[in-house]
């Protein structure tokens, strides 16, 4: 295991290194960070030359490519050098955008596995009840729903419950611009107040749609099994029903959903970038936003050599997962 | 018999009667293509979808030569409530929201309509170019998608669109450029197992050539799944389009698209929630025509899954 | 749907006095409602079953054989409507729900699957689904059910059993997997087995030391084996009852030598005529013509009369019934059996051009007769050497 382990890594050096190049590549023709100087009043062409040099801009691509890498593996991964804004270090921008999604994110996803894998388990076991048929459409409804749209909506429902809350003298208890700065403070119930209002409004857009793929995955993979001939045989056992679903039906499908929770992790680390944007998160989604906005390249490649080691390192814990639930798999 | 498996086992929906079996069947014989159609249109939820597609491809590429305003036209009133001159009211900076509809729905459709073709183009003969040839191009393929899945598509749509202007064909590569690997490896698994049947063995045993092969042979016999997978990716890209044009990546304006409209107007929903539900309605309706239209054609060509209530 | 019966925990063995038979089904039917109409899988299928007998139960694929052994077990899909009279020692199994099932399966009627490659659970070892089966029935202890386990594996002739027992069923191979599944069947003793085509997905050779292994635990636990196959050859070698089925219901049925010495149905005629044998070398096979009718528009009368070489007008009007045909026990489904049994040769009834003669006597490895046609039909082709 250690060693299979130890294999994906090596394998994924190649891998990253090139993505990053293609990255970099990319920033790099996709603008010029210095485009906007042009613009301003009383910058002369020596003075974009001198910027152009202080930032490397005059060498190769490769070289510049090969600066930024060996910069970035010693830790200095650069300075935002986006115009008009204070200079800001990548690598705190980063980790803080990183913290900030992942706090949203972590408990967010959590909750829509949960909640999607029962409602698909219980939807598969009642194929066509009338609960099947709510949790189909429900899902498939959110499916096919603009990420977006669902957001907007809970935000502003969340904005009229909280009118509905002052009007009868109550404090307004959702948050729907960003987690307050500097944590939460007072005795027990106020802490849980703020906390539970900044968080659900957010975490219940998150959820809806993730809990739509969820259930739908589970109750496919569900059906499929609950169709198969060992759980025929065990039936023939003179087991429950329910130790037939639970521990032979519900065990086989578990591994492709905790497969395929593992790689959407990765990917939702990059940053659940609508939601971030709706309700005024400053993380990973905001800060790649932003940095395209402003054209960031510094910014940008941080981001992405973050996000791109992100997707690979969940890549592997699912093939590790998978090997752990799947006895017919052995990594090595 | 390993299941009870009545498709199988009773002969109930032998789509292709065996030789000499239908000279005993009571029904009449179809082609496959006639029950594949049959089914569809027996599909009532497929059916209704398709005609709300119709509708909205009527709404969006001819409603303009009917309505009286243009998408651009700034010279009534800001924000109107819904009348009858503005069925949908008007926005801040005075234009007509049905008019913008019109325009938006185009966009949305033409884009995503681009994005499935591409996509399905690229993804089935990659798909089945790896499938069927394996070895060196199927790691090639394998290795490419790899790279693809480690850089964030709406990272790479964000770059591409803010660095070379956002005109929507841009918008529209950059999307194919990443929808085309989910079709690529539904293909290839089907090329795969497909390959290793006699009639492919038999084809290649005549001297046919690998594009005759994939394409006459392989293809023909997957266009059931193309075909679903191409009307879901136009789903998806109706929906990725709009969530980019919504955060400013996508469509530009001037110029509009159903994302665009939404990012504009969706800070009205609680005085002028006209101008937010307007949009989400034909966003939803698209996305869940598309969706279950998707849905009646897999019924259509497999109908195993739904044929017994079991 | 019949009234159930009070429910006895455990079921009385046979020597209390009662003259029941140990499993009779009577009248046994199964439908399922589909969106192209009622699929009529099983009609009117009726049997007795005594300790040690060994019933052989034949026909094509849709021919209902497997259905009525899930009505048996009670694990049809809870869609299909089931119409007749299971009764296990006198007591109504038809209608009970899946609880009242449980106690009474695998523990009096355990069952035997087709394929043995899919039939176990990949994610626990062999051993924790023996124990699983065993602690279903009995109060004992993990260990106590684990040892059971082994016994049941080395019961089977698996060797090493207490080291393969922790095994997981992808580490065996199909053979292997195969005993495992009728070490499952029999962990329990149960008095009944059904075994449902147990040895068609193995190689032949496999086949013969499965069937042998079954043979030999049916000797010596006494149960009572339901052999569902469309191997004529395994129900020649193992059964002494057996029942054509032809349509979802049964066609003949009698003493295994009496219906294939003296076949009194001419599906039954053409079912033998379809296998290759030694003695029909050189001589031509005689296969039934068409396909096995469609269970949701059923022809009216008889359902074989589509293909049957001595069809006449009553064939087409109503269907018969299982009547006694000359001999004792021994009854078919048929208007014409007296004609049948006038016949000289009544292979030859079935004899048409399409089909070439027995040349190649390799054909006699496979006893499945659809196998063996296509050997015949493709031997020697460009295919092979390009599959190589």
């Amino acid at each position: 295991m250690i060693r299979y382990i130890i294999r994906r890594l090596l394998i994924s050096i190649p891998i990253l290194l090139i993505g990053s190049f293609a990255c970099y590549v990319l920033v790099a023709t996709a603008g010029n960070p210095l485009a906007e100087m042009r613009f301003r009043p009383g910058v002369t062409e020596a003075d974009i030359r001198a910027a152009e040099i202080s930032l490397g801009l005059d060498k190769p691509i490769v070289v510049r490519y090969w600066n930024w890498l060996t910069d970035f593996l010693s830790g200095d991964w650069g300075q935002s050098i986006a115009l008009g804004q204070a200079k800001q270090a990548v690598f705190p921008a980063v980790t803080d955008a990183l913290w900030t999604t992942g706090r949203l994110v972590i408990g967010a996803e959590l909750l829509a596995l949960t909640l999607g894998v029962s409602v698909g388990v219980l939807a598969a076991v009642k194929q066509y009840s009338i609960f099947d048929y709510l949790a189909t459409s429900t899902a498939f409804l959110m499916f096919s729903m603009p990420i977006f749209c669902v957001a907007v909506i809970v935000k502003n429902y969340g904005i009229q419950f909280n009118n509905v809350l002052e009007s009868m003298g109550l404090d307004r208890w959702l948050t729907t611009a960003g987690p307050r700065p500097g944590g939460f403070s007072g005795d027990l119930g106020d802490v849980i107040f703020k906390y539970t209002g900044t968080f659900l409004l957010p975490t219940v857009a998150l959820m809806l749609i993730s809990f739509a793929a969820y259930s739908r995955f589970e109750r496919a993979s569900m059906l499929e099994i609950l169709h198969s001939d060992f759980v025929r045989t065990a039936r023939a056992k003179g087991i429950s029903q329910s130790r037939v679903v639970f521990r032979h039906a519900f065990r086989n499908a578990l591994i492709p959903v905790a497969t395929l929770f593992s790689l959407n992790f990765g990917a939702v680390l990059s940053g659940a970038i609508i939601t971030e944007t709706v309700f005024g998160w400053a993380g990973m989604g905001t800060l790649l936003v932003n940095s395209v906005r402003q054209f960031d390249p510094a910014m940008l490649m941080g981001w992405l050599a973050v996000t791109a080691t992100l997707i690979v390192l969940f890549n592997l814990v699912a093939d590790v997962v998978y090997g752990i639930l799947d006895p017919r798999i052995r990594l090595g | 018999m390993a299941n009870i498996n009545l498709a199988s086992e009773g002969g109930v929906v032998s789509s292709a009667p065996e030789a000499g079996a239908h000279e005993f069947d009571s029904a009449k014989t179809r082609t496959q293509g006639q029950l594949v159609i049959r089914r569809f249109l027996r599909h009532r939820l497929a059916m209704v979808s398709l005609g709300v597609f119709v509708f909205l491809v009527l709404f969006a590429f001819v409603g303009p030569f009917i309505w009286t305003y243009d998408f651009e036209d700034v010279s009534s009133r800001s924000y109107q409530p819904m009348s009858g001159t503005h069925p949908l009211g008007t926005t801040q900076v005075g234009k007509d929201m049905l008019a913008l509809l019109m325009r938006g729905t185009g966009y949305s459709l033409q884009i995503a309509l681009i994005v499935a073709a591409l996509a399905t183009a690229i993804g089935v003969t990659f798909g089945a170019l790896a499938g069927y040839l394996r070895g060196f191009v199927d790691a090639a393929l394998m290795r490419l998608v790899d790279l693809l899945l480690i850089i964030p598509q709406i990272a790479v749509a964000a770059i591409v669109v803010k660095g070379f202007s956002g005109s929507w064909y841009v918008v529209a590569l950059v999307l194919a450029a990443f929808a085309w690997m989910q079709i690529a490896r539904i293909t290839r698994g089907e090329t795969l197992s497909l390959a290793q049947r006699e009639f492919v063995e038999a084809a290649r045993a005549c001297g046919a050539t690998t594009p005759r092969i994939i394409f006459k042979h392989l293809v023909p016999n997957m266009i059931g799944s193309i075909t679903v997978n191409a009307t879901l990716a136009i789903a998806a890209a109706v929906l990725t389009e709009a969530a980019l044009s919504f955060l400013g990546l996508g469509v530009q304006p001037p110029d509009t698209s159903l994302g665009v409209i939404v990012l504009e107007n969706y800070g009205q929903f609680l005085n002028r929630p006209w101008l937010f539900w307007g949009p989400f309605i034909v966003l939803v309706s698209l996305s869940l025509a598309v969706n279950f239209i998707g849905d009646g054609l897999r019924d259509a060509f497999d109908p195993r899954q739904t044929k017994v209530r079991a | 749907m019949t009234t159930v019966p009070e429910l006895t925990e455990d079921f009385l063995p046979a020597d209390n006095g009662s003259t029941a038979p140990l499993l009779s089904v009577k009248d046994l039917s199964v439908t399922f409602p589909t969106d192209d109409g009622d699929v009529r899988a099983v009609r009117n299928v009726s049997f007795d079953l005594n300790a040690g007998d060994v019933l052989g139960i034949v026909g094509e694929s849709g021919s209902g054989k497997s259905v009525s052994s899930m009505a048996i077990m009670g694990l049809l899909p809870g869609s299909a409507r089931i119409e007749g009279s299971i009764r296990y020692r006198g007591q109504e199994l038809n209608g009970r729900t899946y609880k009242q099932m449980q106690p009474f399966r695998s523990k009096h009627i355990a069952m035997i699957f087709q394929d043995p490659m899919t039939s176990l659970n990949p994610v626990y070892s062999v051993g924790w689904q023996l124990a699983e089966t065993y602690r279903a029935h009995h109060d004992v202890s993990k260990k106590a059910a684990w040892a059971k386990a082994v016994e049941a594996l080395e019961l089977v002739g698996i060797p090493q059993p207490d080291k393969r027992a922790a095994q997981y069923p992808h580490e065996f191979s199909g053979g292997m997997r195969q005993r495992v599944v009728i070490a499952m069947a029999i962990i329990n003793d149960p008095s009944v087995i059904i075994a449902d085509e147990p040895t068609t997905a193995l190689d032949v050779t496999v086949q013969a030391q499965i069937l042998d292994t079954m043979l030999r635990l049916q000797a010596e636990t006494d149960a009572a084996i339901i052999m569902i196959t469309h191997d004529l050859g395994v129900v020649a070698g193992m059964v002494n009852r057996v029942q054509v089925m032809y349509g979802g219901t049964v066609v003949e049925s009698g003493p295994v030598d009496d219906v294939f010495e003296r076949p009194r149905m001419p599906y039954t005629v053409g079912l033998l005529g379809s296998v290759p044998n030694p003695a029909s070398l050189g001589k031509r096979l005689t296969p039934i013509k068409g396909a096995p009718p469609s269970l949701v528009n059923l022809p009216t009368g008889c359902s074989f009369s589509p293909r049957c070489p001595l069809v006449t007008d009553v064939c087409h009007e109503w269907e018969p019934h299982l009547e006694e045909a000359g001999r004792p026990d021994h009854r078919t489904r048929c208007h014409r059996w007296e004609h049948l049994a006038a016949h000289e040769q009544p292979q030859r009834l079935f004899l048409h051009d399409e089909i070439g003669t027995v040349e190649n006597p390799a054909v006699f490895a496979a006893a499945n007769p659809d196998e063996s046609l296509e050997v015949t039909a493709v031997h020697g082709t460009l295919l092979d050497e390009e599959s190589k």
